[in-house]
C-alpha cells in the first residue's frame, strides 16, 4: 500500500470487499480470508494479520464495512481482550496458536482475575501457580468469570512468589479450561440472572510455554488487558447487534451472538432505562402530577448532561486533543444515572413497584432494572474506586497511604470474611 | 449541536481570561460592590475598547462582532469565573438580544450599534414585584393614544435598571392577560414620570432595581401586541447565557477549594490526603462538568436556533442552577471556618450562585418547563 490517505484506504477496502464479501460464506471461513487480507485488524501490525493503519482509519474501514453490511472479526466478549493483550505482550508462538483463532472467533476465552478475597484490590490475588516438574500447578478461587462455562481459555492471573511484595509476585497465563483441574460453577445474582461464574482450580495445570511475559510481570500483563477493558466498556451496547439480513453468514453470526451476549441481556436494565420514564409515566396516567414531573425532569437533566458529557469526551479525543477531566468521569455519572432512573421508575410503578414476573409492569422488566442496578456502581471499579481515581490522577490529590506494598505478600493482613 | 470549542474559540478564552484576572481580581469586586452603581465607567470603556465584547453576538450589520451564542458563552463564563462587576449580562446578554428578536430593522439600527460599542447601558425590565418569570406576571399597562404610549405599573428586580441608559420594558394592553396583547416599549433611563431605586440586594456584585413607572411616554419597540414569541426566545437564550455565566463560577470555586484543600494541614497531614475530602471533590468536578456540559449544549443550540432550545436552555439553567449552588456549599465546608469569614472571598461566589439560582426561574420551575418542551 503506497498511500494511507483517507481516500486511498476507503477505496482499497471498498475494492476489496466488493470482490470478496460473500453472504454464503461461512462465518469462520469468511474471518479466515477477512485476517488474511489484513482489513479484518487493519491496524494491527502486518506481520501479525493486520495492514499497520494508524488509529485514525480504522473508522474509516468499519464504515466501508457497514456500509454493505459485511461481518468483522470476532468482537464480542472477552476474546477480543484475549487477541489485544497476546499482540502486546505474547511470544510469537503464542501469538502463532492463540491471535488467529481469537480473531475467527473459533477459540473463546474468559477472564480469571477477581477473586473472592480481591475484588477492587485486585493485585491481592492469592490463587497460586507453582512450578512443579514440567508444568505450572494452579490452585484457588476465582469469581466474576464472565462466559467460563463455554470458554476454551482463560486469562490467569495468579501469585507465583508469596515472599516479594504484592504486584511482583504475580504472573499471567493461559490456562485450558477443558481440563479436570478446572471446575466451574454459575453464580446466581440478586437479580435472578447468572451471567458469572466462580471458577474453582485444583492442581490445575499450564504448561510453562503459556506463560506470558515473564514469571513476577503479571500485573503489567493484567494492566493491558484492564485499559483494554475500560476503552471498549462502551462497546457492550454494540456488540451483538447482528444484522438482521439474510444469509448463511448472518445466521451463523446471530447464532454466536446469542451465546456470547446472553450473559448481558440484563445490561440496559442496570443502567436504568431512562428511555423508558416517560413511555411509563404515561401508561401509569401520573404524568401531570407534579411530583413526578418534577423527579422525571431531575432525572433527564443528570441523564442529558452526562450524556453530552460523554459527546464532550468523544470529540476532544476526535480533534487528538489531550483529554480533559469529562473523559474520567463517564462511569461515576452513570451509576449516578442509573440510581436515579431506579427512583424514578419505583416513583412512577406506585404499589406495581413490589411486583415482578407477569404480574410487574413491563413483564417484570421494571423490576429487572430495580433489581439490577445495584451492579453498576460496582462492577468495572466500584464508585469509590472511581472517586480515588479521579482525585488522585485528575486532580492530583494525594494517594492513599498505603500498607501493603513495603513487605513481602504473605505479611499483608488478609479478609477476615469471605 | 457542536460538542467542543475550535481552537481560535479556546484562544479567545484564555485572552479573556487573562484580561479578566488583571481587571477583576477580588479586591476590585469587594471595592464596587461597595458601591451604589455597582460598576464603573472606566473599566467598562476597557472592556469594549479591547476586546469589544459587549458586540460579541450583535451581528456585523448592525456594529457588532458577528459572533453567536457560544462566543457570548465563553464570555459569560469567564465572566462568571472573574466575578466581573459590570452590566454586561443586562446590556448585552439581555437588552441586545430583545431588541434583536422583537425590533424593526430601522430600531435595530437605532440601538444595537449603541449597545455595541459600549456608549449605550440598557437593560430588560420584564419582571415585576410578583417574582413570575413568564408573562402571566406581566401587569403594567401600556395605553396608547394619538399614537404614543404611556405606561403605568412596576417592574422589579430589573439588573443594573438603576443605572441604565435605556430600559426595554415588557408591557400589555390594559385588560388583557397571559401572552396577549403583549408589547415591548423603549424608554430612556431618566425618563420623566419614572422612579428608580436600587433594591437591596443579597449578591452586591449584581445590582438589581425597582422601576416605577407612572404614565410614563414609551417607544414601542417591535410590532404592537406581538411581544410574547420573541420575549420567549429571549428568555431561553438568556437561561442558556445564564447557564454559561454559573458554570464559570462553579468552576472558579471548585478550584479554589481543591488549592485550599492542598495547603490546609490538620492532624499533621493536609486535608487533601483525607479520602473525605477527594471523595468530596470527585464529585464537586462530576457536578461541575455535567452542568458545564448542559450549559455548552444550549450555547450551542442556541447558536443554531434549534428547535428543542427551549427544553435544552431550561435544562441547562436547571444544570447550572443546582450545581453551582451545591460547589459553593462544598466550598464553604472545605474552608471550614475560615470559608465563613467576610474576608474569605468564597461568599462573594456564594451570593451570585443564590441569586443566579432563582433569576430567570429557579430550578424547579425549569423542570417544569422542560416537561412541557418535551410534551410530557
Amino acid at each position: 500500500m503506497s498511500e494511507t490517505t483517507e481516500a486511498a484506504v476507503r477505496a482499497e477496502v471498498r475494492g476489496w470487499l466488493e470482490t470478496s464479501w460473500n453472504v454464503d460464506a461461512g462465518l469462520v471461513e469468511w474471518r479466515h480470508r477477512l485476517i488474511d487480507s489484513g482489513w479484518g485488524v487493519p491496524t494491527w501490525p502486518k506481520d501479525w494479520h493486520g495492514r499497520d493503519l494508524p488509529a485514525g482509519l480504522q473508522s474509516v474501514v468499519d464504515e466501508e464495512f457497514s456500509r454493505i453490511g459485511a461481518v468483522g472479526v470476532a468482537k464480542a466478549g472477552i476474546r477480543r481482550l484475549a487477541a489485544a493483550t497476546l499482540l502486546a505482550h505474547g511470544t510469537p508462538a503464542q501469538k502463532q496458536k492463540f491471535l488467529r483463532r481469537s480473531l475467527s472467533g473459533e477459540d473463546t476465552w474468559c477472564q480469571l482475575f477477581s477473586e473472592p478475597g480481591s475484588g477492587s484490590d485486585l493485585a491481592g490475588a492469592t490463587t497460586r501457580a507453582e512450578l512443579k516438574g514440567n508444568h505450572w500447578t494452579i490452585n484457588g478461587q476465582k469469581l466474576w468469570t464472565t462466559s467460563a462455562h463455554h470458554a476454551d481459555w482463560g486469562l490467569l492471573l495468579a501469585r507465583t512468589d508469596p515472599n516479594v511484595p504484592k504486584h511482583q509476585g504475580l504472573s499471567y497465563f493461559i490456562i485450558d479450561m477443558h481440563q479436570p483441574g478446572v471446575d466451574v460453577h454459575p453464580l446466581r445474582q440478586m437479580n435472578g440472572h447468572a451471567s458469572f461464574n466462580q471458577v474453582f482450580l485444583t492442581d490445575a495445570e499450564v504448561l510453562p510455554e503459556h506463560l506470558v511475559l515473564d514469571v513476577g510481570r503479571g500485573w503489567a500483563v493484567a494492566t493491558t488487558t484492564l485499559m483494554h477493558e475500560r476503552r471498549e466498556a462502551d462497546g457492550v451496547r454494540t456488540w451483538g447487534q447482528a444484522s438482521v439480513a439474510e444469509g448463511r453468514i448472518y445466521d451463523e453470526e446471530r447464532a454466536e451472538n446469542a451465546t456470547v451476549m446472553e450473559p448481558y441481556k440484563w445490561y440496559p436494565q442496570r443502567a436504568g432505562r431512562v428511555d423508558l420514564v416517560i413511555e411509563r409515566a404515561k401508561a401509569a396516567g401520573v404524568n401531570a402530577d407534579p411530583v413526578v414531573r418534577q423527579e422525571i425532569a431531575k432525572l433527564l437533566v443528570l441523564a442529558k448532561s452526562a450524556e453530552w458529557t460523554a459527546r464532550r469526551a468523544r470529540a476532544a479525543q476526535q480533534q487528538g486533543r489531550p483529554q480533559g477531566p469529562e473523559g474520567s468521569l463517564g462511569k461515576l455519572a452513570s451509576s449516578h444515572v442509573a440510581r436515579a432512573a431506579a427512583r424514578v421508575h419505583t416513583l412512577i410503578s406506585g404499589a406495581d413497584a413490589m411486583l415482578t414476573g407477569q404480574d410487574g409492569p413491563m413483564n417484570g422488566l421494571i423490576a429487572e432494572i430495580l433489581v439490577s442496578v445495584p451492579a453498576g456502581s460496582i462492577a468495572g471499579g466500584t464508585d469509590e474506586i472511581q472517586r480515588n481515581i479521579i482525585s488522585e490522577r485528575v486532580l492530583e490529590m494525594p494517594k492513599e497511604p498505603r500498607m501493603d506494598n513495603d513487605r513481602p505478600f504473605r505479611d499483608v493482613p488478609k479478609n477476615l470474611v469471605s | 449541536m457542536q460538542f467542543s470549542f475550535t481552537s481560535e474559540q479556546e484562544e479567545f478564552r484564555s485572552i479573556l481570561r487573562r484580561f479578566l484576572e488583571a481587571k477583576s481580581p477580588a479586591t476590585a469586586v469587594r471595592r464596587l460592590m461597595e458601591t451604589e452603581t455597582g460598576w464603573d465607567r472606566t473599566a467598562w470603556h476597557d472592556l469594549n475598547q479591547q476586546l469589544g465584547l459587549t458586540a460579541v453576538h450583535i451581528p456585523e450589520d448592525y456594529g457588532g462582532q458577528g459572533f453567536s451564542f457560544v462566543e457570548l458563552g465563553i464570555v459569560l463564563e469567564e465572566m462568571g469565573r472573574a466575578l466581573l462587576c459590570a452590566p454586561y449580562f443586562a446590556s448585552t446578554a439581555l437588552a441586545a438580544t430583545a431588541i434583536l428578536n422583537a425590533g424593526t430593522e430601522a430600531q435595530k439600527r437605532e440601538w444595537l450599534p449603541q449597545i455595541a460599542n459600549g456608549s449605550c447601558i440598557a437593560t430588560l425590565a420584564f419582571t415585576e414585584p410578583n417574582g413570575r418569570w413568564d408573562t402571566s406576571g406581566v401587569e403594567m399597562t401600556a395605553i396608547s393614544s394619538d399614537g404614543r404610549f404611556r405606561l403605568d405599573g412596576v417592574k422589579s428586580f430589573v439588573l443594573d435598571g438603576h443605572t441604565a441608559d435605556l430600559i426595554v420594558v415588557l408591557a400589555r394592553r390594559p385588560g388583557s392577560t397571559g401572552n396577549d396583547s403583549l408589547s415591548f416599549f423603549t424608554v430612556p433611563g431618566n425618563a420623566s414620570g419614572l422612579a428608580r431605586r436600587p433594591l437591596q440586594v443579597l449578591d452586591p456584585t449584581r445590582k438589581q432595581a425597582r422601576l416605577e413607572f407612572r404614565s410614563v411616554e414609551a417607544d414601542l419597540l417591535g410590532e404592537e401586541g406581538a411581544a410574547a414569541a420573541p420575549f420567549a426566545k429571549t428568555m431561553t437564550q438568556a437561561a442558556a447565557c445564564l447557564a454559561n455565566e454559573m458554570v464559570g463560577g462553579a468552576e472558579r470555586l471548585r478550584q479554589s477549594a481543591l488549592d485550599y484543600a492542598t495547603l490546609r494541614v490538620q492532624f499533621g497531614r493536609t486535608i487533601a490526603s483525607f479520602q473525605s475530602m477527594k471523595h468530596k471533590q470527585a464529585d464537586m468536578l462530576v457536578d461541575v462538568e455535567l452542568a458545564k456540559s448542559a450549559a455548552y449544549a444550549a450555547a450551542s443550540a442556541a447558536a443554531e436556533d434549534n428547535a428543542d432550545l427551549p427544553a435544552i436552555a431550561s435544562l441547562a439553567k436547571a444544570a447550572a442552577s443546582e450545581a453551582y449552588m451545591q460547589t459553593a456549599i462544598s466550598t464553604i465546608q472545605i474552608h471550614g471556618g475560615i470559608g465563613f469569614t467576610w474576608d474569605n472571598d468564597t461568599h462573594l461566589w456564594f451570593k451570585r450562585a443564590k441569586s443566579s439560582e432563582v433569576f430567570l426561574g429557579d430550578p424547579a420551575w425549569h423542570r417544569e418547563l422542560i416537561m412541557r418542551a418535551w410534551n410530557v
